[in-house]
């Protein structure tokens, strides 16, 4: 690896913390982030001649608080600090005052910075912009690629988060444990929300989007080593790694989307699987259940499966079931009637969801559903009413693609019937 | 004499490496492995998944933890290469083996990437 590379993967890595800590100093976003830039240039200048400090971190946040306080100085006309080659050369002792100065606050920094971008102020779209911009350090431009949006849009939302941030104020005590537990879920709902944004996506974005789903899976592993005893983040990043994993097989040449059944498996990626399965071992000792381990146990479920014939869905089935009754809601008890259209067939499936269609009237995937149970049901003429509604309800081309064959396939029948 | 070579690097930044720096790094390793193993000297390697995945088993009091073992008094003595079903049977080996050894404790943690080597014995 190159010089350069390396002193990317370095400054990547060390940024939560090291944004975390002069946020602390500063106690204000804007601050912390330009000490952090301004250290990362000295970094990108300092590192090739003088090498790689010990502990980046620790070397970032010295530099980037004291070229702050600098700069405070300066226009105060006082005596300048030491510059940061000396601040090298002295690296042993200096890093020994940066440990003993921010060892026991890395935990607080890190979840103070993930508090913020997850302020329930905050509506959805900005914390993940946010968290990408300030915890993950993506641009500005990177991140409205992602998001398929122009840069200056962007920018906007995120100088709106922070403004809203700043109106609201900044805790910097240490939340109670009962409100501490509800910011972490609230954390862990945001990092799947940009795992999300970088999955549910169509072949020609997924170069653009795909960095979003290494993003959520990098901040779902930061989480983890803050809390390696919650098996609701290992579930979470269980079910991210497992999903991701099949990012390789979801289009065809096409650019078209290829159902989970219609997979080929070899192209899943087994290290992802197997770190996924790894970790949802290690909840499941927990024996405390939750949606992301029950989520991640149905992923485990299709990764275990060597062909989609051999997949166990009473199994799968029964894991709807219990995550119906977890988080209840129309489009779980969906997701569970498909599983039981494979284990009873498609008449119990249909009597499930039939229920539902007040709720989910406006939902695809709902009368995509429903139009599949019908086919199989030998129910042509309601199959096609189903179908037609599910396209005029497509959120993507490749929806609607995938639907209308379906329906070809409908037309096909009757003109040989 | 056999040595083994134990690999640290800063977890953080190594699992920040893309999908292509990764690979770029293993094809220079695996120039370095395939030069061992044409002098048949290369024995069993393996690269382990991040510490988030380990799981540590107290011998003392049995307790089991998440996480790898942190202990700075200890030092690491030995390693197992074990092919078990899951974590379970994991930890049922590794209290097999802490009846036989008490004192310390064992890490579990899985392996990402296994190379089994040309050493005979």
């Amino acid at each position: 690896m190159t010089d350069a590379a390396w002193i990317d993967a370095a400054l990547t890595s060390a940024r939560p913390q090291a944004i975390g800590a002069l946020l602390r100093y500063f106690r204000d976003l804007d601050t912390a982030e330009e000490a952090f830039q301004n250290a990362c240039l000295r970094a990108l200048k300092n590192w090739p001649e003088n090498g790689p400090p010990r502990d980046p971190a620790a070397w970032l946040i010295m530099v980037g608080r004291n070229a702050a306080i600098d700069d405070v100085r300066k226009r105060a006309r006082q005596q300048a600090l030491p510059d940061e080659a000396e601040i090298s050369d002295l690296e042993d002792a200096e890093t020994g005052l940066v440990e003993r100065l921010d060892g026991e606050h890395y935990r607080d920094d890190v979840l103070r910075l993930l508090f913020i971008c997850c302020h329930p102020d905050l509506p959805p779209t900005q914390q993940i912009a946010l968290a990408l911009r300030i915890v993950s350090g993506l641009s500005v431009r990177q991140i409205a690629r992602a998001f398929l949006v122009g840069e200056r849009a962007m920018e906007q939302r995120i100088t709106r988060a922070k403004a809203r941030i700043a109106d609201a104020g900044v805790a910097f005590e240490t939340p109670g444990p009962v409100e501490r537990a509800e910011r972490v879920a609230a954390v862990m709902a945001m990092v799947y929300l940009v795992f999300n944004e970088g999955y549910s996506i169509r072949a020609d974005e997924a170069g653009a989007r795909a960095p979003l789903c290494d993003e959520a899976i990098r901040l779902g592993r930061l989480l983890l080593r803050m809390f390696p005893a919650e098996p609701e983040i290992m579930g979470l990043l269980a079910l991210m790694l497992l999903q991701h994993a099949r990012a390789g097989a979801r289009f065809d040449a096409e650019g078209q989307v290829v159902l989970l059944e219609d997979q080929d498996r070899a192209l899943w990626d087994q290290r992802m699987i197997g770190e996924g399965l790894a970790l949802i071992d290690k909840a499941m000792r927990h024996v405390r259940p939750g949606p992301y381990q029950v989520q991640a146990a149905i992923a485990a479920m299709h990764a275990r499966a060597e062909t989609a014939v051999d997949t166990e869905w009473p199994v799968i089935e029964r894991l709807y079931a219990s995550l119906e009754q977890l988080q209840p809601s129309p489009v779980i008890t969906l997701n569970r009637a498909v599983a039981v259209a494979k284990v009873e067939g498609p008449e119990a499936a249909l009597a499930m969801i039939d229920p539902l269609a007040d709720r989910l009237d406006a939902y695809f995937h709902f009368h995509g559903a429903r139009g599949w149970l019908l086919m199989q049901l030998g129910q042509p003429d309601a199959a096609r009413e189903a179908f037609t509604r599910a396209i005029a309800l497509a959120n993507t081309a490749a929806e609607a693609a995938h639907i209308r064959q379906h329906l070809d396939r409908l037309e096909r029948d009757a003109a040989v019937g | 004499m056999l040595y083994a070579v134990l690999c640290y690097n800063a977890e953080e930044v190594v699992t920040a490496w893309t999908k292509e720096e990764d690979d770029a790094v293993m094809a220079r390793l695996d120039v370095v492995h395939q030069r061992l193993i044409d002098a048949g000297k290369m024995g069993p390697s393996a690269r382990l998944m991040p510490t988030t995945a380990a799981t540590t088993l107290h011998k003392s009091d049995g307790a089991v933890l998440d996480g790898p073992y942190a202990e700075t008094k200890e030092q690491l003595l030995g390693l197992y290469i074990i092919d078990v079903a899951d974590l379970e049977e994991g930890l049922a080996v590794a209290r097999d083996l802490t009846k036989a050894n008490p004192g310390g404790a064992y890490e579990l943690r899985p392996l990402r990437l296994f190379l089994p080597g040309v050493l005979d014995q």
